[in-house]
This record gives structure tokens, C-alpha cells and sequence, in this order.
């Protein structure tokens, strides 16, 4: 902890700076939505906003106090982003929904959970001793929704969901994060004997078939959760997770071709196989056939309305509570970047696209800057989640790919959703912490409890992972 | 590693340089295509409460906006609703827009390019948005005897136009409707009322073509006009050709027998010269032109004369069209060339038709917008008469002017005679069953030496003595009132 010329700074002075500035752009939202349903500035608005900005700042304190070399922008982005989710889903809900204060509810808890993740966690390396309970737990968390009892059955065409008392939850969200968690642990044990063993075909040298395994289990979860969950959006973000942590792990391009070579057979037979798929990419390509727009199951109704929605809002958009986006089905969750378009243009558009790009972008300058092949391949795996759900989504809205079920992350009403990416953060935050705090105090941090001083050593030895120097680690 | 998370950071942005790009495809490159798809009610929905243009006729607005509720500032009207829905259409927040209310819906709700300077004034200036006025080219005293030239509770058309400009005159059909029951703000009472309408036989309010333009009707003998332009721009036949005129045609090897027509006189002659054909509307001669000449070449000349073809773009109204009919026998050829079968035409194609032969073969663009008018009555566009199609040669309309000046002074258009001025004409009968009801139509123009006006009458399903009373004497009503103005 000494104080030298080039040493990192934990710069949250910055983040403070930063996060005042994203609360003023959600509560300023939220504010003018207010404005035009004649209810601004109430006791509810006053309540929701104070709540929020408490929340925010008592997680900026934490990160002062347990991990103050984070990274300074990815909470500002995220608080910023939130609070936009809010205000739309606040301007969204009719005289007798309550959609906004669920999700607020829903944001103080996730960022609660995230905030006992950094707390209690303290170094990110301490997951990679649950690498296989995590693809126990994994396993668990998607069986969920398919056991009677529990499942909430068939919403909406997809069996994601359970039930527990008066509250339903998408325990595939979280799988995201378990699965992120196995991989990495995984591939950073097993990724020398991935590497040496194999054969050459032409340029691309290939593994050996046991070594696939761990890709080919990857394989079967997606195409399971496919059939039995009817969930076509989860499955290619849960391979996709998968062919960029191996491909990190390996750096050999033949994985990639292996793995999108399986994704688009897979997907191949299942648009054959599987109805809801079929309909899908028909939605998707024939779009505007009366026919296919009125179907009552797979329709293209949503994405047609989402698309004119956008195409109205135009460059600069109505303006926030000036549209009409409640003509698009799901218009606060599945399709909220279609209400965003609307309402803020391609401007605002822009501008929270941005925000995703620089959040993910964080997230891999934290994935260069760490010294550990498991935080590596975690931080990787993590952004890259981050930013393909976005492609994936926003992609599907603006018909560049068939719409699937995936959530905006941190927009999008959904508590499941808010939680895993929240605890996304949390993690991020971490593990940007470990790669630009000064590397001597890495492997204690203050606090450290006895265990973990146990499982840390061994990671520098950890082969093939370069131990670059702090400074070279600084973002800045 | 590093490089490889590199290489995946990289892979990351080129998803997100493919999400900015289809933004920027869907809110502003492919918006407009967007926003004029038929699916999308949004922008009616933005723009159902504001000011809007009037449809104006005669300097009276018969379509107008005027102060509607606090929630919604604008209630579009209809002043002298059933005589003009036809051309006016609706405006409706569920059901959708129709007639000029949608054709001309850039330029009322004051969106189209035309208006541009004007709306960047409104921006600044804050004034609320209204868009341009629409007059039309109708006239409305025309229009009334037309209207009222058609008997409540009969089904028929009207369409007056002026043959050397395309623009219309008068442009009438019953059953007629009140759009202000579908335009209402009330949206219940306007569900209530659409239904309600939808019974009356001969409304579909769902549809979006009916009446002149989208009623497609078997034409019956006006269609031997198009075999008579076919048969001369053939170079088989003349002026003077002698047409064989059996009292039935027979066909080789089938049992059917094509009967000439019962009517006139055609019985008199078993040869018949082109006038006299036309002017007895005798079936056989025309049906062994057919035979003569082979499917295509009666396509051919029905093309030209704009079956199954665009009308231009000045019309601004839907409209359906059908071509003649292909994959035809022999006696499908036959009946199909007496306007039969599964020959359909609108009334404003045959009105079309004429106008084209009474233009020395040039068919004009049907037009019915005389003026566009920006709010403060500056006149922003006005459109020209422009040539949508040449259908014939003039040699070719003028000989054809000729016998149907015969048919009128001669013939068995005679009802439609006006003392002193030469009128041409051709009537059909468009037989429907077996219960002697038929489509009875005139069609026909005036002077025959310097077209002003042509008519086109169709009477839906009446008998044949009552569709004689309704349509050439009603032509000859309407022909009087334009030239005596």
C-alpha cells in the first residue's frame, strides 16, 4: 500500500462525481415522465428518488470501503441505466399497475446482493473452489422450471419460469452467471491440456474429442434448455458464453469454428424440429404477411408495432411521456428498447447503447488488467454476456435477428433479470478491483480470513498467466 | 490470453456496430417506409385529434375539422355525408383511413414535402399544425343530380368525367354511407355504427375499395368496344367489313349455342356491318371477331384501354382493376368478348374506356384534385391533365365515334338523345342468372365532334326494361346539365 509514482488510483471521487451525474439523468427521467401524467414531483416521486439515490451512494461507500480500486465508471453506467429502466416502466404502467415500484423494489434488493457479494466475497478467486458446485448448482437452477410444484408452467411459450409463494423468478438468470463461474474455474485448470493435446486439420489445429467435453455438455445444455425450456434467446446466450470463455482460455480459433459450427446446425435442426423456433425465424423473415403479423402464436404483432414505434420516434423521438409505445405488447419489458426508441430517438438510443458498450468495455479492461486466469476468464465471460444479450435483444427488436425471450439488462421490468445482473456488477467491480489495486496487497486483502489466504497463492503460480505490472494493469 | 480477450472485446463492438446500424436503418433510413406500411395505426393515432385540411368542392368544404372534446381538439366532419362518401372517405381512430382522407393524408395532416417550409414555420412560430386543403376537381350541382339520378334503394354508379383532361366531374354510387358515424370520437358508437352498416347489402366498410372504383362488375356490351378497336387495329377488318351475324353461335363438337342478343333487331340480318352491330349490340358478330382474332389480341386492346392496369397517380383514390381473362375455350372466348363470363370491369375503368375514344384515343389520368392549398390558401400544387395511356389510333376512335353516334341517333342508346347536340354512346346488359336481372349500363360522351363530357351509368341488378328507364335517359339528364353551363 505504499505510495509510489505510477501507482494506481482507487479514484472514486470520480465515481462519486460520475454517479450524481447518472442519478440526476434517471431521477431527471423519471421527473419528466411525471411532468405529463400531472403527478410530477409527489411524495411517491420524492420516495422512489431518495430511495434510489440512498441505495446508490451506499454502495459507492462499500466499494470505498471493501474494493476502492473498482472500477470508477461501471456503477455510474449502471445506476444510470437503471434509473432510465425505472422511469420508463414507471411512465409505462397504467392507473392500476404497479410495475415501477416492483422494479424499484426489485433494484434495492439486487444491488442489496450485489453489495454482500463484494462484501462478503472479497477476492473473486475464492469462486474458483465452487467450479463444479457451480455446474451442480447450474444444473439445478434450469431443472427448476420443469418440476412440477415449483414450475410456474408454460408462460408465454417458455418454461423458465418458478414459483415460489406469491413471487414468480427466472432461475436461468442466474445459471448465467453459475455457468460463467464452472467455465471459467474449468477451462483455467484444464486449458494446457486443451491446448497440447489435439490434431492439425489444414490451418486450424483441432482438440482431441475428450477434451471437448466440457464444449459439448455446453452444447447439450443449450439445445436442452432449447427443447425443454422453449427458450431460444437463453440457449444461444449460454453457448455464446461458452465459445468466447474457451476461445479466451485457448485462443485457438478452431473453437469458435467447432462452436458456432454446432450452434447453427443445432439451430438448423431445431427451426425444423421444434415448432416455436420454426415460427420464430418465420416471424422474423416474413414479418409483414397479414398473415404471419396476426398469427396468434409466434406473431410478428410485437415486433411489427415495436418497429413502427421506433420508426415514429425518428431521430430525436417524441420525447419522454409523448409517444405511445403502450401499443407495443410487452412495451416495458421484452420491447422497452422499442419504447426507449420512440421516446428518445435515435439519439437517446445511441446514448444508452453507448452505455452498454462502455459497461462491457469496463468489464474487459478488467478482464486485461487482472493477474489471474480464473478473473480473466470470468470478467471475459461475464462482459461478453453483457454485450451479446444486448445484441440479442436489440438486435431482435430492430429485426436484424429473430426476436427471442431475453431481457434489456437493468432496463427491462423483471426482478430475476435486475438480480443476475446487478450481482453481474458486483462481480465486474470485483475483479476490477483485484486488477488495479497495487499487486502486492492483492492476495491479502485487509480482512482476509485464513482460507482464502490458503487458496491465493496458488493462483500466481497458475501456468501461462502473465503477471503483468500494476501500473500496466491501470485503465487509466 | 490478453489477445484473445481482445479479439472478443472486438467481437463485442462489431455486434454492437450491427446494433447501431439497424437503428439507424429502422428510426431514420427506412422510417418513412415504416410509417406508410398499412399495418401501422401509430401515426393516425398521433394525428387523429389535430387539425387537419378540408376536402373542399364547389368552395365548400365538404370534409373539415372542427373543435372536438378537451381530450381530443379535433373532430373531423362530414357536411353532405352520403353524397360524397364515396370520394371522402373516412377518418376513423379504430377503423382506419379511406377514400382521399387517405390518399391525400400527407398533405392534409400538413406532412408531406410540400409542406415542409410551413411546418419548420409552425415550429417556430408554435402554432399548432394544420395541414393544406384539398379541392377537387367535382362539380357539386353534377355531382347532386347524379347522385340523385340513382333511386334510394337501388344499387348503381355514376362517373362523369371530362374526357380531354381526366378530371372528374361527378362520381357517385348508392348505397351511400354516413362517415361521420365512423369518424365519431366515441369509439363504442363508432363500433356500433360500423356494424350497423356492414348489413346494408352492397356496404362493406372493411373493404377498402367499393363503388365506382372498386366495384368489379361484368361490363356486358360496352366490352364491344374493346372488340371493335381490336378488330380494326387488326388490318382484318374495316369500316366496311361485312360481320357474320347467326342468330346463335355454334362451336365444333360442344352443345352450346351462343345466342344473339334478344332486344333490338338483330333477328332482321344474318350479316351485320359494324354499325349495325353496335347499334342492335348484336352478340354473334362480335363473339366471331373474337373467334377471328384469338384471346391475345382482345387482351391486348383491353390492356390498352387499362384493364388490369394502373390508373396513374393523380387519382388518389383505391381502386380495383382486372384483366381479361386468360385460359379461355372456345365459348369462354366468345362470352368473355360480349363482356360475359369472367370479364369484370369498375365503372370508373369503363368510364375510362370512353374517355379514351372520345380523346382520339388517348386516355387521360382520372384526376380529382384541382388545388392543393397550403393553410393560409397560397395555392401549392395544382395538378396538369397528363396522358396515362394511348389505348388507339385516332383514325381508329374517330371511325369508332362515329357508329357510336349511330348508336344514339340510330340505335338502342336513343333515351340518351340530346336535341341538338350529337352524342355518342354504347349500352350493355350484363345478364346475372337465370332470374332475369342484369347490370344495365350507358356509356358515352358529348358533342361527338368535340368531347366535353363523358358519362358512365351502371344499374345493378334490375330487369331489363328497368335498366333501360335508368341509364341512357339518365345520361342524357346528366349531359344536358354540364353543356347548358
Amino acid at each position: 500500500m505504499t505510495k509510489t509514482d505510477g501507482a494506481p488510483k482507487p479514484r472514486r471521487n470520480i465515481e462519486l462525481l460520475l454517479l450524481l451525474l447518472a442519478l440526476s439523468v434517471g431521477i431527471g427521467a423519471n421527473a419528466l415522465v411525471g411532468v405529463d401524467q400531472e403527478k410530477a414531483f409527489d411524495s411517491d416521486f420524492w420516495f422512489q428518488s431518495s430511495l434510489l439515490a440512498v441505495a446508490a451512494l451506499l454502495f459507492h461507500v462499500v466499494l470505498r470501503l471493501r474494493a476502492k480500486y473498482a472500477d470508477p465508471v461501471i456503477l455510474p453506467l449502471v445506476v444510470a441505466l437503471n434509473g432510465l429502466g425505472l422511469a420508463m416502466i414507471h411512465r409505462l404502467d397504467g392507473p392500476d399497475s404497479e410495475t415501477g415500484n416492483d422494479q424499484l423494489r426489485w433494484t434495492l434488493v439486487a444491488m442489496a446482493v450485489a453489495v454482500a457479494v463484494i462484501w462478503f466475497l472479497k477476492d473473486h478467486r475464492i469462486l474458483r473452489r465452487f467450479t463444479y458446485i457451480s455446474l451442480a448448482v447450474s444444473a439445478l437452477l434450469l431443472l427448476l422450471p420443469l418440476i412440477p410444484g415449483i414450475s410456474a408452467g408454460e408462460i408465454l411459450g417458455a418454461r423458465v419460469w418458478i414459483r415460489l409463494g406469491p413471487w414468480t423468478f427466472q432461475p436461468g438468470e442466474i445459471a448465467k452467471i453459475t455457468l460463467a463461474i464452472f467455465f471459467a474455474g474449468y477451462l483455467s485448470s484444464n486449458r494446457d491440456l486443451i491446448l497440447l493435446a489435439g490434431r492439425k486439420i489444414g490451418p486450424l489445429q483441432f482438440p482431441r474429442f475428450k477434451d471437448m467435453g466440457p464444449m459439448i455438455t455446453a452444447w447439450l445444455v443449450s439445445i436442452g434448455v432449447l427443447i425443454f425450456q422453449r427458450d431460444l434467446g437463453s440457449s444461444v446466450l449460454f453457448f455464446g458464453l461458452f465459445i468466447v470463455m474457451i476461445y479466451v482460455a485457448t485462443s485457438r480459433v478452431s473453437w469458435v469454428v467447432i462452436g458456432v459450427g454446432l450452434i447453427l446446425g443445432g439451430g438448423f435442426v431445431a427451426s425444423r424440429v421444434f415448432s416455436h423456433v420454426g415460427l420464430r425465424i418465420d416471424g422474423w423473415l416474413n414479418a409483414f404477411t397479414p398473415e404471419v403479423y396476426d398469427r396468434q402464436f409466434g406473431g410478428s404483432l410485437q415486433i411489427v408495432q415495436g418497429l413502427f414505434g421506433m420508426a415514429s420516434g425518428g431521430l430525436v423521438g417524441t420525447g419522454l411521456g409523448q409517444g405511445s409505445p403502450n401499443t407495443v405488447p410487452f412495451a416495458n419489458s421484452d420491447m422497452i428498447i422499442a419504447s426507449f426508441g420512440e421516446e428518445l430517438g435515435l439519439i437517446g438510443l445511441f446514448a444508452i447503447v453507448l452505455m452498454y458498450l462502455l459497461l462491457f468495455t469496463r468489464g474487459f479492461r478488467a478482464a486485461l488488467g487482472t493477474r489471474d486466469a480464473f478473473g480473466k476468464l470470468l470478467a471475459c465471460g461475464l462482459s461478453f454476456a453483457i454485450a451479446l444479450q444486448c445484441f440479442v435483444v436489440i438486435g431482435g427488436v430492430t429485426r436484424l435477428i429473430p426476436l427471442t425471450g431475453l431481457t434489456t439488462p437493468f432496463l427491462a421490468a423483471g426482478g430475476s433479470s435486475l438480480l443476475a445482473n446487478w450481482i453481474i456488477v458486483g462481480l465486474l467491480l470485483m475483479i476490477s478491483h483485484t486488477a488495479r489495486s497495487p499487486v502486492d496487497t492483492t492476495p491479502l486483502p485487509p480482512g482476509t480470513e485464513t482460507d482464502t489466504r490458503q487458496a491465493v497463492p496458488a493462483i500466481p503460480g497458475q501456468p501461462g498467466s502473465p503477471a503483468p505490472p500494476a501500473n500496466h494493469a491501470n485503465p487509466d | 490470453m490478453n489477445q484473445a480477450i481482445r479479439h472478443s472485446w472486438i467481437a463485442a463492438v462489431a455486434m454492437f456496430a450491427l446494433i447501431f446500424g439497424a437503428i439507424s436503418y429502422v428510426q431514420v433510413v427506412g422510417a418513412e417506409e415504416l410509417k406508410a406500411n398499412p399495418l401501422n395505426s401509430r401515426t393516425l393515432l398521433q394525428n387523429f385529434c389535430n387539425d387537419r385540411g378540408a376536402i373542399i368542392v364547389g368552395g365548400t368544404p365538404i370534409a373539415q375539422s372542427v373543435p372536438g372534446s378537451e381530450s381530443c381538439k379535433f373532430q373531423r366532419t362530414y357536411t353532405q355525408p352520403e353524397l360524397y362518401a364515396g370520394i371522402t372517405g373516412f377518418f376513423s381512430k379504430n377503423f382506419g383511413v379511406t377514400g382521399l382522407e387517405k390518399g391525400m393524408n400527407e398533405q392534409m395532416e400538413g406532412t408531406s414535402d410540400q409542406l415542409f417550409l410551413d411546418r419548420v414555420g409552425q415550429l417556430f412560430l408554435g402554432n399548432q399544425p394544420k395541414g393544406a386543403s384539398v379541392e377537387l376537381t367535382l362539380d357539386p350541382a353534377i355531382q347532386k343530380l347524379a347522385y340523385d339520378l340513382i333511386p334510394d334503394g337501388q344499387r348503381g354508379s355514376i362517373v362523369v368525367t371530362n374526357p380531354k383532361t381526366g378530371g372528374i366531374i361527378a362520381m357517385v354510387s348508392k348505397p351511400s354511407y354516413d362517415p361521420n358515424l365512423v369518424a365519431t370520437q366515441d369509439e363504442a358508437a363508432a363500433e356500433a355504427n360500423i356494424n350497423e352498416l356492414n348489413k346494408v347489402p352492397g356496404i362493406n366498410l372493411n373493404q377498402n375499395v367499393s363503388g365506382p372504383t372498386g366495384a368489379l362488375l361484368a361490363p356486358g356490351s360496352v366490352f364491344k368496344l374493346v372488340d371493335t378497336a381490336a378488330a380494326l387495329s387488326s388490318g382484318k377488318y374495316n369500316k366496311d367489313s361485312v360481320l357474320p351475324n347467326p342468330a346463335e353461335l355454334s362451336f365444333p363438337g360442344i352443345e352450346y349455342r351462343l345466342p344473339n342478343y334478344a332486344g333490338g333487331n338483330c333477328y332482321t340480318q344474318d350479316t351485320a356491318s359494324f354499325a349495325f352491330a353496335l347499334q342492335q349490340s348484336c352478340n354473334t358478330p362480335f363473339a366471331s371477331i373474337a373467334r377471328d382474332l384469338g384471346r391475345d389480341a382482345i387482351a391486348q386492346q383491353a390492356d390498352k384501354f387499362g384493364f388490369g392496369q394502373e390508373m396513374g397517380d393523380q387519382l388518389k383514390l383505391d381502386y380495383d382493376t382486372r384483366e381479361f381473362p386468360d385460359d379461355l375455350d372456345a365459348p369462354g372466348l366468345a362470352q368473355s368478348a360480349i363482356g360475359q363470363r369472367d370479364v369484370r370491369a369498375t365503372p370508373l375503368q369503363v368510364a375510362l374506356m370512353t374517355s379514351a375514344i372520345a380523346n382520339g384515343g388517348v386516355q387521360m389520368k382520372p384526376n380529382l384534385i384541382k388545388t392543393l392549398r397550403a393553410p393560409d390558401l397560397r395555392i401549392i400544387d395544382e395538378p396538369k391533365p397528363e396522358v396515362l395511356r394511348t389505348s388507339t389510333t385516332p383514325e381508329i376512335s374517330r371511325q369508332i365515334t362515329e357508329w357510336m353516334t349511330s348508336v344514339v341517333s340510330n340505335g338502342i342508346a336513343r333515351g340518351a338523345a340530346v336535341p341538338g347536340v350529337q352524342v355518342a354512346g354504347k349500352t350493355g346488359t350484363a345478364e346475372l342468372g337465370t332470374d332475369g336481372l342484369n347490370n344495365s349500363w350507358f356509356t358515352g360522351f358529348a358533342p361527338a365532334n368535340d368531347p366535353q363530357v363523358a358519362v358512365t351509368i351502371v344499374m345493378q341488378d334490375v330487369d331489363i326494361t328497368t335498366g333501360a328507364q335508368l341509364t341512357s335517359p339518365n345520361a342524357k339528364k346528366i349531359f344536358e346539365a354540364v353543356l347548358n353551363k
